[in-house]
């Protein structure tokens, strides 16, 4: 016992010098804990963040320095039916992928909350579509939409005979739309369940037990009881998938470029097809700030739903 | 008043019913079927990218004689063709350089930060927290295209240093969070007693908060693994040369030539670029569950 309590304080007496001494003094300490992350995000995230506004102003192209063209960007893609088709695929593509997501990847966490044997394995095993790289899964989905060798069309053609013909799954703009969407729900139906999974064990088995002896059917204890308690986790888990669907970029580069004909196009995908590929740094920088006033709404969105959560625990508000 | 009555009456004799229900074969309809058919669409694109990798061509593109289902003669070609007729091996040096490089600049980055922000408690650190999580809800998106023009003008355009620097963005808030959330849970007594005792802060660090936060880290550090090895957008946009691509901008843009798509080699590429994750994930998938549910429940 004594000589755990020594130890440490024979360390401090060994090493005096001015340098222990000047990070023992809390004000410069702190500034040294919080210098590589802060400057990390300063200069890799806040710095091209107002650079890429200013970009948007401007008539930049690669290795072109630009001027100042004021609004000219923007009054250019309001009259561009590519950046309308863009944000009509990118509202699009997130509400449909988002309610998916939600009602499939909900209700597969109420099923993973009962009790059953491999619990454990079973969890593991589903999430694997979100561990593994986005653009490696949306490859083999890619073959899996083949028009000539299609598992789907095979299936529906020649095993069940549903169909006498193939599926053209990414020649034409709705079916590759939906498509699309479909990989992302694929994708996403992972996260979404094993974080509601999580919200699930939070709430107490007594509340349902007084449900039951008060009589209330199974339709019941979920209205009344899981799904508002769920809300404030469901708020935020909503909030997250949204963004990251809205500005989703890897599925629909892997799958389809934008095709068939531009109408896949999400507006992350157009910025980097004007931006990075065509070179009009510019315009794809004032593409990419037009997703902004969507994503403020989103987060909006995630404060609203915070605040409740304290107020449903019994916090008080700060 | 009789409405009032005859609700009671009406849910009551609805009980039992619905406890009679709770039989066998309902929990077989309501529970493992529905589960079932949740695990196979959610792994039938794996089965179906190994299948195809170790798939000789002609069995390939031809369904009327061979079932799709299976390979009747199981061949390692397309593996081959890729570690020995392509950079495969490069890029996946290339990939795993950026993918610990970057995990361990931001494990050391956001446990420092973490560390001052719960620990060091000094006015406005509840901001600087904040701040950190605003951080997290900007997508890349929308930062690539001014990101490349800061990588150009710090002379990184083509190097995976480039990667290693900008892929922290995304994973230090996370970490902080992550971080932030294990080391409230340590006793402020333990810090205490040692300062008492005379240590130094860092001395406090290094020897009582970091050895109590280890699953803390092995979950941050997991995670920001897996974040880095799968990015894409930012790989794709500053990497030109074909030698320093990360495995899945490579396999996109490499291997993806001409009109015939090479099937076998494409599909044998996704599986081994998938595989050290999930042998990596199969390893720590507790640390991976608490880590994911925590940071949604902070």
């Amino acid at each position: 016992m004594s000589v755990t309590t020594l130890s440490p304080r024979g360390l401090a007496l060994r090493q005096p010098n001015w340098f222990a001494r000047l990070l023992d003094y809390k004000p410069f300490l702190i500034i040294v804990c919080l210098a590589p992350a802060i400057g990390l995000l300063l200069v890799f995230l806040t710095y091209p963040l107002g650079l890429g506004v200013w970009l948007a102003f401007t008539d930049t192209t690669i290795g072109r320095r630009g001027i100042y063209v004021g609004l000219e960007n923007f009054q250019y893609l309001l009259s561009d039916p590519l950046w309308w088709g863009a944000v009509f695929y990118s509202v699009f593509y997130t509400g449909v992928a988002t309610f998916g997501k939600f009602a499939l990847g909900f209700w597969l966490a109420l099923l993973l909350n009962n009790h059953f044997p491999f619990k454990s394995i079973l969890r593991a095993i589903v999430l694997l579509p979100w561990i593994v790289p986005t653009v490696l899964s949306a490859l083999a989905f890619w073959w899996i939409y083949d028009p000539q060798f299609s598992i789907i069309s095979y299936l529906l053609v020649d095993v069940l005979h549903w169909r006498t013909t193939n599926i053209d799954f990414l020649g034409s703009a709705w079916p590759a739309r939906f498509s699309l969407i479909a990989a992302n729900i694929w994708r996403g139906i992972p996260f979404v369940a094993i974080s509601l999974l999580a919200g699930l064990q939070t709430i107490s088995p007594s509340l349902y037990e007084a449900a039951m002896l008060d009589g209330a059917s199974s339709w019941q204890r979920f209205r009344y009881i899981t799904f508002p308690m769920m809300m404030p986790i469901l708020a935020i888990v909503m909030t997250f998938s949204i963004i990251f669907t809205f500005t989703d970029f890897q599925l629909v580069y892997a799958i389809t470029r934008g095709g068939p004909v531009n109408s896949t196009h999400l507006l992350a995908t157009l910025a980097f097809q004007r931006g990075i590929a065509g070179g009009e740094l510019g315009e794809g920088a004032a593409i990419a700030v037009s997703m902004v006033p969507f994503l403020v709404f989103a987060t909006l969105f995630s404060y609203f739903g915070l605040a409740r959560r304290k107020w449903q625990q019994g916090e008080s508000d700060d | 008043m009789t409405d009032a009555v005859a609700q009671p009456t009406n849910v009551a004799s609805a009980a039992p019913d619905t406890m009679a229900w709770d039989s066998r074969a309902r929990r077989m309809m309501m529970i493992y079927l529905p589960l079932a058919c949740f695990v196979i669409i959610l792994l039938f694109p794996f089965y179906w990218m190994a299948v195809t990798a170790f798939k000789p061509n002609a069995e390939l593109l031809n369904y009327k004689e061979h079932n799709p289902f299976w390979i009747s003669s199981p061949t390692l070609a397309h593996i081959q063709h890729l570690l020995f007729n392509t950079a495969y091996p490069r890029w996946l040096k290339t990939t795993m350089l950026v993918a610990i490089g970057s995990t361990f600049l931001s494990l050391l980055a956001s446990t420092l930060a973490a560390y001052a922000i719960e620990r060091l408690r000094f006015r406005g650190s509840p901001y600087v927290g904040l701040g950190i999580y605003l951080a997290y809800l900007v997508p890349p998106s929308i930062l690539f295209i001014p990101l490349a023009t800061v990588v150009v003008q710090f002379g990184l355009f083509d190097s995976p240093l480039a990667l290693i620097l900008v892929y922290p963005t995304f994973l230090v808030p996370f970490c902080t969070w992550l971080l932030i959330g294990y080391f409230k849970s340590i006793p402020y007594e333990l810090e205490e007693c040692a300062l008492v005792d005379g240590a130094t802060r860092l001395q406090i660090l290094r020897r009582i908060t970091l050895p109590l936060a280890v699953p803390g880290l092995i979950s941050a550090g997991i995670f920001s693994f897996t974040l880095s090895w799968n990015e894409f957008i930012y790989a794709l946009a500053f990497i030109q040369s074909s030698a320093n691509k990360t495995v899945p901008v490579a396999i996109l843009t490499e291997l993806v030539s001409g009109d015939v798509y090479q099937w076998g080699a494409l599909m044998a590429g996704s599986l081994l670029g998938s595989l050290p994750v999930a042998i990596f994930y199969s390893l720590f998938v507790d640390y991976y569950v608490s880590s994911l549910t925590g940071a949604v429940k902070e």
